[in-house]
């Protein structure tokens, strides 16, 4: 559950929330990083909860010796009251283990039932999915989808529509069987919760987007920056120059090459 | 994932397969999800006197909790400050994972989770764990255990050992530099750690990582020491590497600083050869 680290917990009625999920290539939390580096968001509190592997290290977005030695939990969440927004940092996985042992149901009720009590006026959930499991049509073209539950419509579908973006297509459920019956679905593979979070959301009738791109495990930084991008240009969060690359973003691919290799 | 010299390898994606698995689980299916989460429950077996104190809603005074999370950690705390014939043996922790197995000459009253408390200060508390704690129990562990503490003006310290394979670093270290200390602290650590702070893009993860988290979110002064060491096994070398620790832990509990040769002979013993590929 949410619990403050100021003096009294702040108030996020209005606010418009942005979060990842874990998904493939973690370009969700890559893209939410760079938000939050760029904006130098403040952190107002902590999600504690046993859903997610503990872990902990030092200010990821420091930007000088001093603000260096600042723990970091697994779910932490800042803010921008300038900017009316809030973002959710996940630097942790949901506990699989076994499918009977998952937590990720009640990862899912715990953000609902947050961003009901909250008040947030929007929620915006930083995804990714396969890229290898596109069908012919998603092969061509942007590889961004958006989705976007029926109480946010009502207020963003002119937005949306001037942007221009794909909505995420439904897909058959046995693709090559002509089958009358079967009513074409919701497919978010390697999207983590991501499809659950908005079929939650559609049920509770809460105002929730979601913006993924198709991708592959690798480099996803170039993906991050074009998912942030693309978030920018729905949300207006800066001026469009540079993001800040956070301190924790080096060595992702490793230490550094022993010299004596050669 | 293809990588920058153009091969390509199958990389397990760590995002979670989406839930196809909406429909919802019969029967069978949660009696054995209930049998699994009672089985994988973590237990706490506290002295009898300990327990009839939290039983009348007493908690245990605290004003240290040191915490020893892997064998190195666990023998220095054995040679250094339990050598001394001050402390109690005053509960166990039993957490049953893949992991947990009969250790030959062990029973089960020898947990690899134990509790102490010293006989002239009890509010300094100690707790070696040189057991395998689960991702999925870490935090019912942190939060079982420290229910148990007051918490006003508490202080913790947790050491903590760990594989250099796992430090990450923009130079490459070279074999004379493992074993080394790196310290994590929350916000409410007011004193000074006795080493260097761990540098980002480290993490700490595990049992340290779950106390340090729940710490931090309710505000209590925490400190982790972790050692990073290139022996698998209890070894002195790395044990001693958390001497500077000393310094600290000395201002509220009396130590041996130079303990016998004997001493440290009792808690490293050679690693029972599981292979002998790289003798």
């Amino acid at each position: 559950m949410f619990i403050s680290s100021q003096s009294s917990a702040p108030s996020f009625r209005d606010f418009t929330l942005v979060m990842p999920a874990v998904a493939v290539g973690n370009v969700g939390q890559l893209a939410v990083d760079l938000i939050v580096s760029t904006l130098n968001m403040s952190r107002v509190g902590h999600i504690h909860t046993d859903c997610l592997i503990p872990m902990a290290g030092n200010n990821p977005y420091a930007s000088s010796k001093e603000d260096g030695e600042e723990l970091h939990t697994p779910a932490e969440v800042h803010s921008l009251s300038s900017l009316h927004t809030v973002c959710l940092l996940l630097f942790s996985f949901v506990l699989p283990l076994f499918k009977l042992q998952s937590k990720t149901k009640k990862f899912r009720q715990l953000l609902v039932s947050w961003i009901k009590s909250s008040g947030f006026s929007r929620t915006v959930v930083l995804s990714s999915s396969h890229a290898y499991q596109r069908d012919d049509q998603q092969l061509q073209g942007t590889p961004l989808r958006y989705l976007v539950t029926p109480s946010l419509l009502k207020g963003s579908a002119d937005a949306l529509k001037e942007l221009g973006w794909r909505e995420m297509e439904r897909v058959p459920a046995f693709p090559g069987l002509t089958d009358g019956n079967t009513e074409p679905r919701l497919c978010i593979p390697g999207g983590g919760i991501t499809k659950g979070l908005y079929t939650d959301s559609c049920k509770e009738d809460l105002p929730l987007a979601v913006l993924l791109l198709f991708c592959s495990e690798g480099d996803n930084i170039p993906d991050a920056f074009a998912l942030a991008n693309h978030l920018n240009d729905w949300l207006h969060l800066k001026q469009p120059n540079k993001w800040k690359i956070p301190t924790s973003w080096s060595l992702l691919f490793g230490n550094g090459i022993p010299p004596a290799l050669f | 994932m293809a990588t920058f010299f153009g091969e390509v390898l199958s990389v397990y994606s760590r995002a979670v397969e989406e839930d196809d698995d909406e429909l919802d689980e019969n029967e069978e299916d949660e009696q054995i999800r209930r049998e699994l989460e009672e089985k994988r429950e973590v237990h706490l077996h506290w002295s009898p006197e300990v327990s009839e104190s939290l039983k009348s809603g007493n908690k245990l005074q605290c004003s240290d909790f040191i915490l020893a999370v892997g064998q190195n950690a666990s023998s220095f705390l054995s040679v250094h400050i339990l050598s001394t014939p001050n402390w109690d043996t005053i509960g166990r922790a039993s957490a049953w994972n893949e992991r947990s197995r009969a250790v030959t000459g062990q029973s089960c009253e020898e947990s690899a989770c134990v509790f102490y408390r010293h006989k002239d200060n009890p509010t300094v508390l100690i707790c070696q764990v040189s057991c395998y704690v689960a991702e999925d129990q870490l935090f019912q562990w942190t939060e079982k255990v420290f229910d148990c503490l007051q918490l006003r003006e508490l202080n913790v310290t947790v050491l903590s050992d760990t594989s250099v394979a796992d430090y990450k670093t923009a130079d490459y270290l070279g074999g004379s530099s493992a074993p080394f200390l790196r310290s994590l602290h929350t916000s409410a650590f007011g004193d000074q750690p006795v080493c260097q702070s761990l540098e980002q893009p480290n993490i700490v993860t595990g049992l340290a990582a779950a106390v340090l988290n729940h710490c931090q979110v309710h505000r209590i002064a925490a400190v982790v020491y972790q050692c990073y060491s290139d022996v698998i096994g209890p070894d002195s070398v790395t044990m001693e590497t958390y001497k500077p620790v000393l310094i600290k832990l000395g201002r509220s509990i009396q130590l041996d600083p130079s303990p016998s040769t004997d001493a440290l002979r009792k808690f490293v013993r050679t690693t029972d050869l599981q292979s002998n590929l790289y003798i």
